[in-house]
């Protein structure tokens, strides 16, 4: 009710808004991270859902329009999105949330990151010279980008610090309960064999010990090529790898077509909070993705 | 306050004795003192239980950090000097084609419409149209810019010229926003969109007859976005009307302003939508149209209203998988004013005339899209006085209809091959033609 009235009376809104800290998130897990930590505190929105590709996004009107509004934004960076999100903030006209500001962070910047080499060559396909971009893969890494947001958040919106405070407090008590529990629980996992469909697993994979023996994708970002495919076909014709992982949003057809033809378990991890009906949180998220694994690898 | 109430209850124990009544309340007093007790030893354990949480939790990220950066070589380090590369950032685009015209292109033109600016169609045989050299930067913390140089060959010879040159605000509050140098104006959907973005290789012929392919000039632009969840920009500009459709710098070089507004937003997962209007106010001082030796004169003003509708669906919004956009826009003009014909008097010249082009592009794989696309003129008749020229009325409205197919194989290489039926022209014309554009460096990203 009392957002349909400052729908309407938009002209008043600042005066609205005033009691929520408007949160802009890139992808669904720094929603999802906000969100444990501000509580009631924070309105959160997220740009994409984990059923779309990151790296490919409209820069629509709807999103224009809630970047204009947002106290904070938070992305992954290391240029997962850069071919979208500098045109909403071209367009948003909000100097709280541009580059260099106290609400604009990058996640990635906090974690330290995967494949950062620095200047690429674009023939070697969709590499990103400042790293892997997929850190929400290792809860470490959300606990790591949990403390930085907190503080942004306490900064931004002073009033309600001490609740922020309390908040990252208890979430990072519970996230490392949490990740004790789940590192006990994929002891069995060291060691396994990974096929990706795209780099998108490689902080999951160091965090479990997991093993990636192939992509894919011939070149990182350009869909998977018949004769990679029937190559890897050949090299895997014997067995040499436990699973075969992809995101929800990626095409089913290649990992399906190298399973039914090598045998190996082909499965789809929820990349983020949204990948499935069990990831509906960063905790359940966890679970689910060690689920998944555990199934596959013990063949069930 | 703990020694006292300890102390209390010390000697209220040794004293012991006293009458029945001092019994109960001394009962009451040591049950208060042991209550106080308990909650002020249930608080210092409480909080030295969160100490220990606390200290657990830094040894354990402690012992996390230690443990990511194992083997890692300073990778952080390596991704902060790759931003730090390039700045300004530099982009090249390239883009080339081949044409085959089934008719010589050198006697187009469309009845009632002399082309003026940049419009036309492209050149016969093989070409390399423009290069575009693009630099762009913030300037400071409330300033950014950018430029973008076109390279191109004109008869034989290399021309180089400034089709960019503009500076926007990135500190002003309230949603606003101004931008000022040399720019595409806001008008209409296409008309900022940068030629390399295009669906087809050329322009609509509304865009071709009514703005000279895409109104570009040198003057301000401000912005307004509404705080809302419904996009709602507004938009103005003053123009100095140097190109076509004004032209000769009007009123003392403020020759043309505009006016839009556009709304847009989500309906569902799969679909999103911007419509829009704008209106142009052009003043023209002796404004050449049609034939370069030969040009047809115009003095007056031009006036263009637009509606557009644009609407984008993929499934769950996975873009990169399949998409379909649909496009429309309607323009309508309005000039009023003279024709000199070349070697006679001016003509008064009052004419409305209209525009429009529907198209729909269709990416059904990754890679590959499909399109097809409809653009239409249609003029009143000026008169009697302009029998027997160019802008006497066509017999039947002019009309086109293009298909288009191209392949990606990333964001920064398209090859494509369009096939137009141009019913527009003298004569009824075939034409096809091939097109690449690539870019290197860096890249901007696209707006809806």
């Amino acid at each position: 009710m009392i957002r349909s009235i400052c729908v309407v009376l938009f002209a008043l809104l600042p005066v609205c808004a005033a009691a929520d800290l408007e949160i802009f998130a890139c992808e669904p897990e720094w929603a999802a991270l906000a969100t444990e930590i501000g509580g009631s505190h924070v309105n959160t929105f997220s740009a994409t859902t984990a059923l779309q590709d990151p790296h490919y996004i409209q820069a629509r009107p709807s999103l224009i329009a809630k970047v204009r509004r947002a106290d904070l934004l938070i992305c992954s960076g290391a240029q997962l999105e850069i071919g979208w999100l500098p045109a909403l903030l071209q367009k948003a006209n909000n100097r709280k949330v541009l580059p260099g500001s106290n609400g604009y962070m990058e996640a990635s910047a906090y974690v330290v990151r995967v494949d950062a080499t620095g200047n690429v060559d674009r023939a070697q396909g969709d590499i990103h010279p400042e790293g892997n971009p997929h850190i929400q893969t290792d809860p470490r890494n959300i606990a790591a980008v949990a403390r930085p947001l907190g503080e942004r958040m306490m900064a931004l919106d002073p009033e309600n610090a001490a609740a922020y405070a309390s908040g990252l407090a208890d979430f990072l008590r519970q996230w490392h309960d949490a990740i004790d529990a789940w590192e006990a629980k994929a002891r069995t996992l060291r060691g396994a064999k990974a096929i990706t469909h795209h780099k998108s697993w490689v902080y999951l994979e160091r965090w479990l010990g997991l093993e990636e023996v192939a992509n894919l994708e011939a070149i990182p970002g350009l869909p998977p090529t018949a004769t990679h495919l029937s190559r890897l076909t050949k090299q895997f014709e014997e067995g040499g790898a436990d699973f075969i992982i992809r995101s929800p949003y990626q095409d089913a057809r290649p990992s399906e077509w190298l399973s039914e033809r090598t045998g190996i378990r082909a499965i789809v991890l929820p990349l983020t909070v949204g990948g499935s009906e069990q990831a509906q949180d960063l905790f359940s998220l966890y679970d689910d993705i060690l689920d998944r694994l555990l199934k596959a690898r013990n063949h069930e | 306050m703990r020694l006292s109430v300890t102390l209390a209850v010390a000697v209220l124990l040794l004293t012991g004795a006293g009458t029945a009544q001092a019994q109960e309340s001394e009962i009451e007093t040591l049950r208060a003192a042991v209550e106080e007790l308990r909650s002020d030893y249930d608080a210092r354990i409480a909080e030295l239980e969160r100490r220990l949480a606390v200290a657990e939790q830094n040894a354990r990220q402690a012992k996390y950090a230690a443990q990511q950066s194992e083997g890692l070589q300073d990778g952080a380090a390596a991704g902060n000097a790759g931003r730090a590369a390039f700045n300004p950032a530099i982009g090249v685009i390239f883009q080339g084609q081949a044409w085959n015209f089934s008719r010589n292109p050198d006697d187009y033109s469309i009845q009632g419409f002399p082309f003026g600016g940049e419009a036309g169609p492209v050149d016969e045989g093989l070409s390399i149209g423009e290069t575009e050299l693009i630099l762009n930067a913030n300037v400071d913390d409330k300033f950014t810019a950018w430029l973008t140089v076109a390279l191109a060959l004109e008869d034989g010879e290399g021309v180089a010229e400034v089709e960019e040159a503009w500076v926007e605000t990135t500190a002003l509050p309230a949603g606003l926003g101004v931008k000022f140098g040399r720019f595409f104006s806001g008008i209409g959907y296409l008309n900022s969109k940068h030629s390399h973005s295009w669906d087809f290789a050329d322009q609509p012929l509304p865009y071709q007859a009514f703005l000279g392919d895409q109104y570009l000039d040198n003057g301000i632009q401000a912005r307004w976005l509404a705080p809302t969840d419904l996009y709602m920009e507004f938009g103005a500009e003053i123009l100095q009307g140097s190109r076509y459709p004004a032209g000769g710098n009007a009123h003392s070089g403020f020759g043309s302003y505009s006016l839009f507004a556009n709304v847009g937003g989500d309906v569902g997962g799969d679909s999103s939508w911007l419509a829009g209007v704008s209106y142009l106010d052009n003043s023209a001082i002796d404004r050449p149209s049609g034939d370069e030796d030969d040009p047809l004169v115009f003095n007056g003003d031009s006036k263009l209203g637009s509606v557009q509708f644009v609407w984008k669906w993929s499934p769950n919004g996975n873009w990169k998988q399949r998409n379909l956009v649909f496009q429309s826009e309607f323009f309508w003009r309005s000039e009023d004013g003279n024709y000199v014909l070349p070697g006679g008097a001016p003509l008064i010249y009052e004419v409305d005339q209209t525009g429009w082009y529907a198209q729909a592009v269709y990416q059904p794989i990754p890679r590959w899209r499909f399109g097809g696309r409809v653009d239409g003129l249609s003029s009143d008749d000026p008169g009697a006085l302009f029998d027997n020229t160019a802008l006497t009325a066509p017999s039947s409205n002019p009309m086109r209809y293009s298909m288009m197919a191209d392949w990606s194989n990333s964001e920064f290489s398209r090859l494509r091959l369009q096939f137009t039926r141009d019913e527009a022209g003298p004569l009824d014309d075939t034409q096809w033609g091939i097109q690449y554009i690539h870019s290197i460096g860096a890249h901007g990203a696209h707006a809806f």
